[in-house]
């Protein structure tokens, strides 16, 4: 039989620092990148007006462009999509003097605009959205909303499974998850779409679901072998649990693949925010959730724990508190 | 359980699926929009319903628009509103169209697969408010004009025609400067007619510059005098119309008089005008009044028309003023707009009447027709959010999906059995049904599915055999710790339970939250993941299982698993 890491035996939680030092490298220049230049959002949240069109002939930018700011509707954009001949037009302003949340008069300025650029019937649209700010910022609450409320859902299903040590490391590696997820997005300049809030909230699934299968085990190996220190359970734990983490992240990867190469444009980020998922999802169970659930035993032992925090603190690692706000 | 239920069980899942995937014809009895006799209508049930994103269609957000009317009681115009515009879409014709009300403040409409979505909208939006006018006989807008020059010059705005320079800033604010700079050449060209110069010269005399007066002139020229029409050149319509309506100016009309504009400019000679009409202010009659409405052509004109049947209350009331103002013009008034000429009264009007169009198309007729029998919307609407894709545009999303769902299973697949081999090919036969569950069982809750929810599915596909992999690593570990093959398969299941458990069920706490706020497209994701998730927990832990066992049957005393 082939066995990828059959009986690894890794010192995972014994080179935690170095994990932290990449961590942070990814996500404190994401940080800062996300600070200084922010969200790419969608029409969906910020409000505005978006025509995918079709052209018969490529489409001389510049003069759409002067068209679109003919009509007040300055600083919009103008971005090829997918095919050479479609386009996608993003105006995130209402046309001036007109009721911003009365979206109609925004779009038809901008086919006024396509007809004088590209004349009248060479183009097809073949897909708008407009949303007014108002029903943008509603969805902007219920994203966030969405968000928040299924945190404290699967906190309190963690907490009632295991315990609250265990929910609260899940949570903290979850926590983790989305800053270094949104710092991609950040980088990448991807559209933050509801799509893409989608795939957060997925992204939040998967990698609680990583932690719970390591957890699952850590419990076991709790009852297990009681004479093993605490960090020795989680590095066992985390081994024994390899080979399931390399097959399941492989065959979701694999349908990724076949979602960012195949699934059209729309669907694209949505996988791309998945695929980041998948990554940080997997190194925040091992790096993350284990090494909180460490320092929180040994702050606060439980009583599963209690018989096996003699041997770790019989080797104590210096400066371990300081990292147990990780994220 | 032994391997008889079990395998029952699975075959009746099956078929269930099937069942549910098997497009139906079902029999409806529905009302004809024609005639209204009640008929029998078979409609193709398809299995799974696409989203607008899929298919095609248009989804609109509508609020009530009150810039230009507030509404007395917000909460009863807008169902008043959503009333009306089930009446309507349900005579223009679309297939399952989804009307409702969303918070207490919105109508969502989303109708799929359409394909003349201007039309559609305008069907949506217009007021299709009718009511019918006396034209002012008393010269009234005429005799005021001088004044609401007079108003206007207090006010800083200068005369285009004669030696005015540059407008003012005033005028541009008030014209707009498009309308400013086009009217000149035009309005000295109405200046060259021999009426405009009569009153021009009159303006001489007095020593005032005419602005409204050199723009507004009495239709009385062009031969057929209707009284209380004005002509305005079409070029000078918007500032006008921002003239007329500043209140200092609009307070200089006698009460009992209104101005209304025709819905359409006219030619006249080689000139395009526009009608200004002086009305009473009280209509006679409303189309709150109207019980049905047709579009056909003019026998004699061959043009749209729209007739209309009053109903009894209605005809009475239409009777007894038409009566009164027998030899007196009546204008016909559709969202504050006059459609053509005003007719003459010949004699008392019943029930019936006709409007109309002048150069519209027949379709145009018969939507107006469809709005005004639907009954006019009490407020106006705004669009506050819409979302529209081309049918092209959907069909190539579902194709990106099918080639990315088969490419996705393909490689899960390869994976699968070169890893586990034999097993390996249990879990694929586990994972084909995993698939005909997920999708059959969609259909079975008439879930609608959208493009990321078409996303979800080729992702579950990678998630969904986690569970086999976790009861396949279960099982190794138990055969390396040297149990015999029927021990560590049982063994394998049972501790690998707690942590497909544990995970599958904070998966779906999340896709919850997802469909609670998410809208549309999003909650169509929510669903497909929940849905995948009691697939494949069915799937791994029972099917799997039930393969298992009867591998095991029939070989009992198999001592190493392909695995």
């Amino acid at each position: 039989m082939t066995r990828f890491f059959a009986n690894a035996n890794y010192d995972f939680i014994g080179i935690r620092k170095y994990a932290y030092g990449v961590s942070a490298l990814i996500v404190i220049p994401g940080l800062i990148f996300l600070a200084l230049a922010g969200l790419n959002y969608s029409i969906e949240f910020t409000g505005g007006t978006l025509l995918q069109v079709e052209v018969a002939k490529p489409v001389d930018v510049a003069s759409l462009r002067s068209g679109l700011d003919a009509q007040g509707l300055h600083g919009a954009e103008i971005q090829n999509f997918g095919a050479p001949n479609e386009y996608v037009i993003r105006a995130r302003v209402a046309k001036p003097g007109t009721d911003a949340n009365d979206t109609q008069a925004t779009a038809a300025a901008v086919s006024q605009a396509l007809d004088a650029a590209l004349g009248s019937g060479t183009y097809t649209v073949v897909r708008t959205e407009a949303v007014g700010p108002k029903v943008g910022g509603e969805l902007r609450q219920k994203a966030l909303l969405a968000i928040l409320l299924s945190f404290v859902a699967v906190l309190a299903y963690l907490a009632y499974r295991f315990e609250w040590r265990f929910g609260l490391a899940a949570v903290a590696a979850t926590a983790h998850d989305i800053l270094a997820t949104i710092a991609f997005i950040a980088v990448m300049r991807l559209e933050v779409s509801l799509t893409v809030v989608a795939a957060v909230l997925s992204m939040v699934g998967y990698s609680l679901n990583d932690t719970i299968i390591i957890f699952d085990r850590v419990r076991e190996n709790l009852r297990k072998h009681k004479k093993e220190g605490f960090e020795d359970i989680l590095n066992r734990s985390i081994n024994e649990t390899l080979p399931r983490s390399v097959l399941t992240h492989g065959t979701t990867l694999g349908s990724l693949i076949a979602l960012t190469i195949f699934g059209g444009e729309v669907i694209r980020p949505f996988a791309l925010v998945m695929f980041f998922g998948v990554f940080t999802g997997t190194f925040s169970s091992i790096y993350i959730a284990s090494p909180v659930l460490m320092a929180i035993e040994r702050r606060w032992p439980g009583p599963a724990a209690r018989g096996h925090l003699g041997a770790a603190a019989a080797k104590p690692v210096p400066g371990e508190r300081k990292t147990a706000p990780v994220g | 359980m032994s391997i008889r239920t079990r395998l029952l069980i699975i075959a009746g899942l099956i078929a269930a699926s099937i069942f549910f995937l098997v497009p139906r014809t079902i029999t409806l009895r529905e009302r004809d929009p024609q005639t209204g006799v009640m008929m029998d209508r078979t409609e193709k049930k398809v299995p799974l319903k696409l989203g607008l994103d899929l298919q095609g269609g248009m989804h609109l957000a509508l609020e009530l628009d009150q810039s230009k009317q507030v509404s007395a009681d917000p909460k009863r115009d807008l169902d008043l509103a959503l009333t009306v515009l089930r009446k309507r879409i349900d005579e223009f014709g679309v297939t399952e169209p989804l009307i409702q009300k969303v918070g207490d403040n919105r109508i969502v409409v989303e109708l799929a697969g359409i394909t003349e979505p201007a039309r559609a909208k305008a069907i949506v939006q217009r007021s299709a408010f009718l009511e019918f006018r006396i034209t002012d006989k008393t010269n009234a807008l005429e005799k005021v004009l001088p004044a609401m020059d007079r108003t206007l010059r207090s006010l800083g705005v200068k005369s285009e025609t004669g030696a005015a320079g540059k407008p003012s800033a005033v005028e541009q604010l008030l014209g707009g400067d498009t309308a400013s700079t086009a009217a000149k050449p035009d309005s000295g060209k109405t200046a060259a007619k021999p009426d405009t110069a009569k009153t021009d010269s009159a303006a001489a005399i007095a020593g005032v510059p005419s602005i409204l007066r050199s723009l507004i002139q009495p239709s009385g020229a062009a031969g057929t005098a209707i009284p209380g029409e004005y002509v305005v050149p079409e070029t000078a319509f918007p500032r006008v119309d921002s003239l007329i309506n500043l209140p200092p100016v609009a307070r200089q009309l006698p009460r009992g008089v209104t101005l209304r504009w025709a819905s359409a400019p006219t030619s006249v000679g080689t000139e395009s005008v526009r009608f200004l009409y002086a009305l009473d202010v009280r209509p006679i009659i409303t189309g709150s009044n109207l019980e049905d409405a047709a579009a056909q052509l003019d026998p004699l004109t061959n043009g749209p028309i729209v007739t209309f049947q009053l109903d009894r209350a209605g005809g009475r009331k239409f009777g007894e003023e038409t009566g009164k103002h027998v030899g007196d013009y009546m204008a016909i008034l559709l969202d504050g707009r006059v459609q053509g000429r005003p007719p003459v009264i010949q004699s008392r009007i019943g029930r019936n009447g006709q409007i109309t169009l002048g150069n519209k198309s027949l379709q145009e007729a018969q939507d107006l027709a469809l709005t005004l029998k639907a009954g006019a919307l009490p407020i106006p609407l705004k669009i506050v959010e819409e979302r529209q894709v081309g049918a092209s545009l959907g069909s190539d999303s579902i194709h990106d999906g099918i080639k990315a769902g088969l490419a996705g299973t393909l490689l899960v697949v390869v994976i699968m059995l070169a890893y586990y081999r034999l097993s390996g090919a249990l879990a694929v036969a586990a994972l084909a049904l995993y698939i005909l569950f997920t999708v059959g069982g969609l259909s079975m809750v008439d879930a609608t599915l959208t493009l990321p929810g078409l996303a979800g599915i080729v992702l579950s596909i990678g998630i969904a055999v986690d569970a086999n992999v976790l009861i396949f690593e279960r099982i190794r570990e138990e055969l390396q710790h040297g149990k015999t093959v029927r021990l560590a398969v049982d063994e394998g299941f049972k501790h690998a339970m707690n942590a497909i458990v544990d995970s599958n069920v904070s998966t779906v706490l999340t896709a919850l939250f997802l469909f609670q706020f998410g809208t549309g497209p999003v909650k169509g994701f929510a669903v497909t993941l929940i849905m995948g998730i009691i697939a494949s927990m069915i799937t791994a832990v029972f099917v799997t299982r039930t393969f298992y066992l009867i591998w095991l049957d029939r070989r009992p005393a198999m001592s190493t698993l392909s695995i």
